[in-house]
């Protein structure tokens, strides 16, 4: 079991690291807001898994916190798009991730109760992470408007904040 | 209706006397949130005191001292947390942890 977690975990990060490294040519503002909004649905998906599965009241708490911030923000983003005139568009980056959210998801949906909530607790934090990294190397950087940068830079201070709750969350499970 | 010079006098003195006595007015000290940030993020302030928060983000914030009282702070709202006893205290965010803040509360 620990085993195929792993690989699994490898193999998403190789699929992840391998394509932000592909779009290391410098993603256009359009495809910039099209992957930090995918990036958001991801987790929101994920967080609608985990309070459809969980019975534990702190996973279910941390997930509808995810839900609620996600939303929040995601809202932002298509406030900022719709205002700068800016249609997101769908890239290989957007398409990675959702392909390997998609493979997440069905890995979390054969496992129940304590096995479960350790399994998403800790593929948030991981998830967070690299979304984290992503957004510091990558997509910052990239961003040519100041507005969309803006957002972004909030974004990140979010997702740090996410991370660590999910790591804070996953102590608790121990 | 006192005409008495010596009596106003006295009530002059007690009066600005008892002013002198009474302890400075209790103070409500804002902090406000701006991009999952606490400004400012250090407080010194004294027992009596209230501190407001005033959430501009359109996040749900939290002002919670690890062990101790919790304000919930929703979007565009504020929320209130009177200081009762002298201390030192961090507080966080409990859904953003990376949210720190630091409360010096005097006797
Ligand atoms: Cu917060």
């Amino acid at each position: 079991m620990t085993i195929r977690l792993a690989t699994a975990a490898a193999a998403i990060a190789l699929l992840l690291g391998g394509n932000w490294a592909l779009a290391a040519d410098k993603p256009t503002d359009p495809q910039i807001a099209h992957i930090a909004y995918t990036a958001g649905v991801i987790d929101i998906e994920a967080a609608k898994q985990a309070i459809a599965t969980s019975k534990n009241k702190t996973v279910v708490e941390f997930a509808e916190s995810m839900v609620r911030d996600h939303e929040s923000v995601n809202k932002q983003a298509l406030d900022l798009v719709k205002k700068l005139n800016v249609t997101p568009e769908d890239n290989d980056t957007s398409k990675a991730l959702a392909q390997a959210a998609e493979t997440k998801r069905a890995e979390l949906a054969k496992l129940t109760g304590d096995d479960f909530d350790k399994a998403y607790v800790e593929n948030e934090a991981a998830y967070h992470k690299q979304v984290n990294g992503a957004l510091e190397t990558l997509l910052i950087p990239s961003a040519q408007n100041t507005e969309l940068k803006s957002l972004l830079e909030t974004g990140l201070k979010l997702f740090q904040g996410h991370q660590q709750h999910a790591e804070h969350v996953a102590t608790e499970l121990k | 209706m006192s005409a008495n010079p010596a009596r106003r006098a006295f009530l002059a003195l007690f009066l600005g006397a008892a002013a002198i006595a009474v302890p400075a007015q209790a103070e409500t000290i804002q902090v406000t949130i701006d991009r999952l940030v606490y400004a400012p993020p250090e407080i010194q302030a004294k027992v009596g005191d209230e501190i407001e928060w005033i959430n501009k983000d359109a996040l749900v914030h939290t002002a919670t001292v690890q062990g101790g009282a919790e304000v919930l702070l929703p979007p565009k709202k504020s929320g209130r947390l009177p200081l009762q006893e002298p201390g030192s205290f961090d507080y966080i965010c409990r859904y953003h942890p990376n949210m720190k803040g630091h409360i010096t509360v005097r006797p």
